[in-house]
């Protein structure tokens, strides 16, 4: 037995919650249990255990940049209680086989709960259905579906995708990148980009494939989920197919692309041309920022999802062209998006559970996430202290991977404690 | 001045005339029978070459030894970078054979942003990727000053493949800096989409633009170019951005034409334009070495061992 005294639940008034055999057995004021464990929450915030549809944990395959365990102990320490692995690990997540693998070694390893993403062709490719079906039907329960990193640019093959995994409520995830007018693409097209002599990656590319398979997923009744949307346009897109009341149609924000912009790549105090800030989708503007925020805070998009794609050192520390794409952002999230979206005052903490809980929970699919924290559900918890702020220092990371490109940078916040089903993964803001 | 040249845009105007006053001087030096000059003995100069381009390397090589530098050629082919060494850790060897400058080729954008983080010496971008060649650009003022005087309020035209140019943007950029006017010709799919942000003035129109110019500049454009739709055909561009003998005649008396090498005759420059007296390809590449000369001069000679 667990109790927590003084939570602030979704930012309000303080409250006790009673933990019980991994539920949530009790909320009020001045609660007592003989035999509890007491935690201390005073002028903390209580979440519910946040849960994110977009991390690369790398294995099998890159076992060098980072591992279930490594992955999911980072998840651990950024809040979350639930982690969709993707599946462009080596071998890709295209079978059975390989989704109950790495859905066993989430079980083992025990930092929070991992659901496997399939793909949604065989080995990424683009050209033939991978047994989809199958992935579901498998004891790593497959909901998401999904070919990041490549876009599923055949609209056809979208839009059987699309159709077929209507038989078991299955989304497809889109990673939204039109391969012909992103070719060698570096970074975003702009200013930046043509000063830098840096080939172009223009935000057409990933509106055009969103109006698509927004049509697409409209046409034949399908739930469609957008990847890492970032750019103003996109987001234009999505609210003008949400007013349409096409309700299938979900998307998320990464944090990165919700605080950082592509000047970076010019004039980061790390240096110019500096891989670190290298990411598909690139960074882009100012405007798609405020964009993209405003359409978190109103609903237009979903969800936030971390992108968390880990590298090891060798593989940023080259020049821009050579580097590779991706960012960690597990440990930072919360971090970040407070930083962007409740300083700000464009969203409170209740929309922050919304956002990064229930709502991608409920994309997923996942049961015993995204709860409301209160009497009968499964006590996932994240507590959050969002007073202090301090220099991100990559050192104390969990991930195997120190590419984050906050490093230095002054954020917002500190994740204490982290609860799975009860169970206390992380304690005064260590693993426990 | 910086203690790298990477940008154009390191230059400030003070640094820039300098560059181009010294190379006057040194100029002087090359009429000698002996050419050479003590000033950089003792000190290392590193070529590094990712790209075959023997007539920047040698160059920068003949600019090294005239002032007694040591020269070392580091090749990527035949060398370690054909065994995947990283570029990390060529300039972590470098560093360690102690370079005082590093001069760097490279296919990539911004690898001498890069290279300039891991080595203590001295690093002057000899052309990176579609980003800049500044050494270039200052050879090219050079050679516009020497025949038209001080760059101030001159119309200067750049034409050709901008998008993928290194030395368009070195050129806008050090152009500017010196108080001239630049436009550039180009067909809207050779130009970055926001090139209205940058110091100069755009045309798709090279018939308007010529009487106006003083110099007129043409850049290499790879027939391969019309394989990615860039433009239909080599026949249609030449027609339409070419400079051939009547658009020659068009130009002012005075203009000159400059090509920064190596030129596809008959493509973006008619044999006869190439060829004729108002042409400073020959002379561009002369002021090369001086220019070269100069920038490491300024960037080494100050500093005592």
């Amino acid at each position: 037995m667990i109790l927590i005294k003084n939570a602030r639940v979704l930012g309000g008034d303080p409250v006790d919650l009673l933990v019980r055999d991994g539920v949530i057995a009790e909320v009020g004021t001045g609660l007592t249990a003989a035999g509890s464990t007491a935690i201390d929450a005073a002028g903390l915030i209580a979440l519910p255990g946040l849960v994110d549809l977009h991390t690369h944990l790398r294995e099998p395959g890159r076992e060098d940049a980072e591992t279930v365990e490594s992955g999911t102990r980072s998840a651990a320490l950024g809040g979350f209680t639930a982690v969709h692995a993707m599946a462009n690990t080596s071998p890709v997540a295209d079978t059975a086989g390989v989704v109950e693998q790495v859905w066993r070694l989430g079980q083992e390893a025990g930092h929070c709960d991992v659901r496997p993403v399939g793909a949604v062709t065989i080995g990424l490719a683009g050209e033939r259905l991978a047994e989809l079906g199958a992935m579901a039907d498998s004891a790593a329960g497959v909901r998401v579906f999904s070919d990041d990193g490549k876009c599923v640019s055949d609209a056809v093959l979208m839009r059987r995708a699309l159709e077929y995994v209507k038989a078991f409520d299955g989304v497809i995830a889109q990673h939204a990148q039109e391969p012909r007018l992103t070719e060698d693409a570096q970074m975003n097209e702009g200013s930046v980009s043509g000063r830098l002599g840096l080939t172009g990656w223009p935000a057409v590319a990933e509106e055009a494939i969103i109006a698509r398979d927004c049509l697409l997923a409209a046409h034949v009744g399908s739930r469609l989920h957008v990847c890492h949307v970032s750019t103003a346009g996109s987001v234009e897109i999505l609210r003008w197919a949400k007013s349409k009341g096409w309700n299938n149609i979900t998307a998320e924000v990464t944090p990165h692309h919700l605080l950082l912009t592509d000047d970076l790549v010019e004039t980061s105090p790390l240096g110019s041309y500096n891989p670190i800030y290298k990411v598909n989708p690139p960074l882009r503007t100012r405007d798609d920022v405020l964009a993209l925020r405003d359409a978190l805070a109103d609903g237009t998009i979903d969800c936030v999802a971390t992108d968390h794609a880990p590298h090891p050192v060798e593989d940023k520390e080259a020049e821009w062209a050579a580097a590779a794409m991706g960012m960690i952002g597990l440990e930072t999230a919360l971090s970040v998006v407070q930083e962007a979206m409740v300083d700000t005052g464009l969203l409170d903490w209740a929309g922050v559970a919304d956002r990064m809980s229930a709502r991608p929970a409920r994309i997923g699919r996942l049961t015993g996430h995204g709860r409301p924290l209160a009497a009968g559900s499964a006590a996932n918890i994240t507590l959050y202290d969002p007073a202090p702020r301090t220099a991100v220092d990559p050192h104390g990371f969990a991930s195997k991977s120190r590419n984050t490109p906050y490093e230095g940078m002054s954020l917002p916040g500190r994740v204490v404690a982290t609860l799975l089903r009860g169970r206390p993964t992380v304690m005064e803001g260590k693993l426990v | 001045m910086k203690r790298h040249l990477i940008s154009a845009a390191d230059l400030t105007r003070d640094d820039a005339l300098l560059i181009l006053d010294t190379a006057d001087e040194l100029a002087r030096v090359s009429e000698r029978s002996i050419k050479k000059l003590p000033t950089l003995r003792g000190r290392t100069v590193v070529n590094l070459f990712y790209e075959d381009s023997t007539r920047t390397r040698i160059s920068f090589e003949a600019a090294a030894k005239r002032l007694s530098a040591d020269v070392i050629n580091f090749s990527a082919k035949g060398s370690s970078v054909s065994k995947g060494e990283s570029l990390k850790d060529t300039a972590l060897t470098l560093q360690a054979m102690g370079a005082d400058a590093v001069v760097i080729r490279h296919g990539a954008s911004g690898a001498p942003h890069r290279l300039a983080t891991w080595v203590d010496g001295s690093v002057v971008n000899a052309g990176d990727g579609t980003h800049e060649h500044p050494t270039q650009a200052l050879l090219d003022a050079f050679t516009m000053r020497s025949r038209l005087g001080a760059l101030d309020g001159r119309r200067i035209t750049i034409v050709g493949d901008v998008l993928h140019s290194r030395v368009a943007r070195s050129n806008v950029l050090l152009l500017h800096t010196l108080g001239a006017e630049v436009t550039l010709v180009a067909p809207p799919t050779l130009l970055p989409v926001t090139v209205q942000s940058w110091p100069c003035e755009v045309s798709y129109d090279l018939d308007a633009v010529l009487p106006k110019a003083d110099a007129v500049m043409m850049l290499r454009v790879q027939k391969e170019r019309m394989n990615d739709a860039y433009f239909p055909s080599a026949r249609e561009y030449s027609r339409r951005y070419g400079l051939d003998r009547d658009r020659l005649a068009r130009m002012s008396e005075d203009a000159i034409v400059m090509h920064p090498g190596p030129m596809n005759r008959g493509m973006e420059i008619a044999a006869e334009v190439a060829d004729s007296p108002r042409s400073t390809i020959v002379e561009q590449v002369a002021n090369g070495v001086t220019i070269r000369m100069a920038v490491l001069y300024l960037l080494l000679g100050g500093e005592t061992q």
